[in-house]
């Protein structure tokens, strides 16, 4: 019996454009523009076109999109996070606190969030920076958990009633158009700093960190600046969120901010960062466009998941990614 | 920079290791070593399989921290140091497993020790062009410049090729005191002919380093002093051809009859 295998060979446009950039015809031109300029066209042109309801999913979907990167970015480290929820609620309640007790403007609250939310992450990760994989993710885990039900139990910040009645934004333009750029910057910034030499001494740490402190490298000081960066992009999420809302409540640190992060990462492809953007916008707004049908819901949003999952198991991205810069054949093998 | 003890007239030694002990559970993998070693000296440290020499390697440079014991380099006590500050005093050491960044090019692979705050202060506080500096040091230690193995994934090299690969990591770090843990295991002759000028290089720039080896014709050609462990004790220190010579050495390595 004859035994095939398949075989994948490099377009030739794409071994050209990695190494010499010497492009003759607007054909290859595009071919190496077009994917990196569509995330930027469709994040500029959704907010024009979308009525207003699909304008409030999109921008759930970026914020997912930006958890679900700065989980990827954490991964890269070798930092396997549960939490995400945890920098999400800490920026949440600090532009909350910012805004309520101290009067500040919306554009004070939601930078100082970002940065002393990712500085506040950072110390309370601090003492578990030794911890690794599973360990590191058990704790992250628990801390969101133990911080919502200090706040149940304290009454603090409002306790179960939450802050509300927050400043929301001037309209809804300038609503969309900053989380919608807030992701192009997240996104292009994380690509370009995975590939300098910080990310790749960054990634050194995931893959052999016994090696990177041999190089004479502080690994738990760069672990912490990772936290810090990761931290930074969540706590923004949650300051951004409790302006849209005008309120900030115990489900900031819900396990829903935790998850769905991950598994938009995943079934976009994680370790690019553009799959965490892909998969965020099939996840959102398929969980938004099954709301109509009731009870099945999560059912059939659980199904969908596991297809994915299943069927394209190293993501969408990397699977598309790969469909485009490779011929694929079927080959004979040789005996 | 060797500092001249008044009282006695020798040099005072650049590493010096007293009483060191680690015990894993049961097993006692290093017990009681002592040794000094001076600026400029190959010592090699010999032992059958499982005589404690990754163990005593590992006490040096911190990954291990021990049960009891000193160990001083140049003067300064560095027991129970982390790993990474030992590194940047200018102690470098290979691994007997090489685990190279396997998806990075080879020269991406020094980017590591190129980053670290050692290498930034000896350049006067700039890294400067850091792919550049990669590439010449693994031509300084024989990658061919105009070949493409460079530019290969670390994890498609073939293994002469990455036992040289943390040579130059070692090199990257400038450090003064290189420790190489079986860097000639599994080499062929060619490619331990094409190795072994490297480290001939170093000794002449006057760099320390001690070298764990199994490979005994090798080392005793080109080191000074060699250590015998057996059992975690040390059972002889001298001059290689000295050293063989021992009883207890022959019957570390034959077996008593």
């Amino acid at each position: 019996m004859k035994e095939r295998r398949k075989e994948r060979i490099d377009r030739g446009i794409k071994a050209r454009s990695d190494d010499i950039f010497a492009l003759n015809s607007y054909r290859e031109m595009l071919y190496v523009a077009v994917p990196p300029a569509l995330p930027v066209i469709g994040l500029l042109i959704l907010p024009l076109i979308l009525p207003t309801y699909w304008q409030k999913v999109l921008i759930s979907t970026c914020v997912f999109a930006l958890l679900a990167m700065s989980w990827d970015f954490l991964v890269s480290v070798g930092m396997v996070s549960l939490g995400q929820a945890l920098f999400f609620g800490i920026g949440g309640y600090l532009a909350g606190i910012l805004d309520r007790y101290v009067g500040c403007p919306i554009w004070v609250t939601i930078p100082v969030a970002t940065l002393v939310g990712g500085v506040i992450c950072t110390i309370v990760l601090l003492p578990v920076l030794r911890l690794r994989g599973v360990y590191f993710a058990m704790v992250t885990l628990v801390i969101p958990l133990m911080m919502e039900r200090i706040i149940e139990a304290t009454g603090f910040l409002g306790g179960t009633e939450g802050l509300s009645g927050l400043k929301p934004f001037p309209n809804s333009w300038i609503e969309v158009y900053v989380i919608a750029i807030a992701t192009l910057v997240a996104l292009y910034s994380f690509r370009r700093l995975v590939t300098e030499d910080y990310g790749l001494v960054l990634q050194g740490i995931r893959d052999n960190d016994r090696a990177v402190m041999s190089g004479g490298i502080n690994i738990y000081w760069m672990k912490a600046q990772a936290l810090f960066i990761s931290g930074c992009v969540g706590a923004f999420c949650g300051a951004y969120i409790t302006h849209v809302y005008a309120f900030v409540g115990m489900p900031a640190f819900a396990m829903d901010f935790s998850i769905l992060p991950i598994a938009s990462a995943i079934v976009g492809g994680v370790g690019t960062f553009a799959g965490s953007l892909v998969g965020a916008f099939i996840l959102v707004p398929l969980s938004e466009a099954l709301r109509g049908i009731g009870g099945l819901r999560t059912v059939i949003y659980a199904l969908c998941l596991v297809v994915f999952i299943v069927a394209l198991p190293e993501g969408i991205f990397h699977y598309i990614q790969r469909k485009y810069q490779q011929f694929e054949r079927w080959v004979d093998v040789d005996q | 920079m060797a500092k001249i003890d008044n009282v006695t007239g020798d040099r005072a030694p650049l590493l010096s290791v007293r009483e060191l002990s680690k015990s894993f559970g049961g097993v006692r993998a290093v017990v009681d070593v002592g040794f000094d070693l001076q600026e400029g000296e190959l010592l090699g440290v010999i032992g059958p399989n499982g005589s404690g020499k990754t163990t005593l390697v590992n006490l040096i440079t911190g990954f291990v921290s021990p049960d009891s014991g000193v160990v001083k380099y140049r003067g300064q006590t560095i027991t129970g140091w982390m790993p990474y500050r030992i590194a940047r005093l200018g102690i470098a050491r290979t691994f007997q497993m090489a685990k190279p960044f396997g998806a990075l090019p080879a020269f991406k692979n020094l980017i590591i020790p190129l980053f670290s705050p050692r290498v930034r202060s000896l350049a006067g506080g700039r890294f400067g062009d850091r792919d550049a500096v990669a590439k010449d040091l693994l031509e300084e230690v024989g990658f061919e410049r105009e070949s493409s193995v460079t530019f290969k994934a670390a994890g498609s090299l073939p293994h002469g090729y990455l036992k040289r690969l943390e040579l130059a990591k070692c090199l990257a770090l400038r450090a003064d005191l290189i420790i190489l843990d079986e860097l000639f295991s599994g080499l062929s002759i060619a490619e331990l002919a094409g190795i072994l000028p490297v480290i001939e290089k170093l000794r002449f720039e006057g760099k320390t380093i001690i070298m764990i080896e199994h490979r005994l014709r090798e080392l005793f050609r080109i080191a000074d002093r060699v250590v015998v462990l057996n059992y975690g004790h040390l059972i002889a220190d001298g001059k290689p051809a000295e050293v063989m010579e021992k009883d207890e050495v022959k019957k570390a390595y034959l077996g008593s009859e």
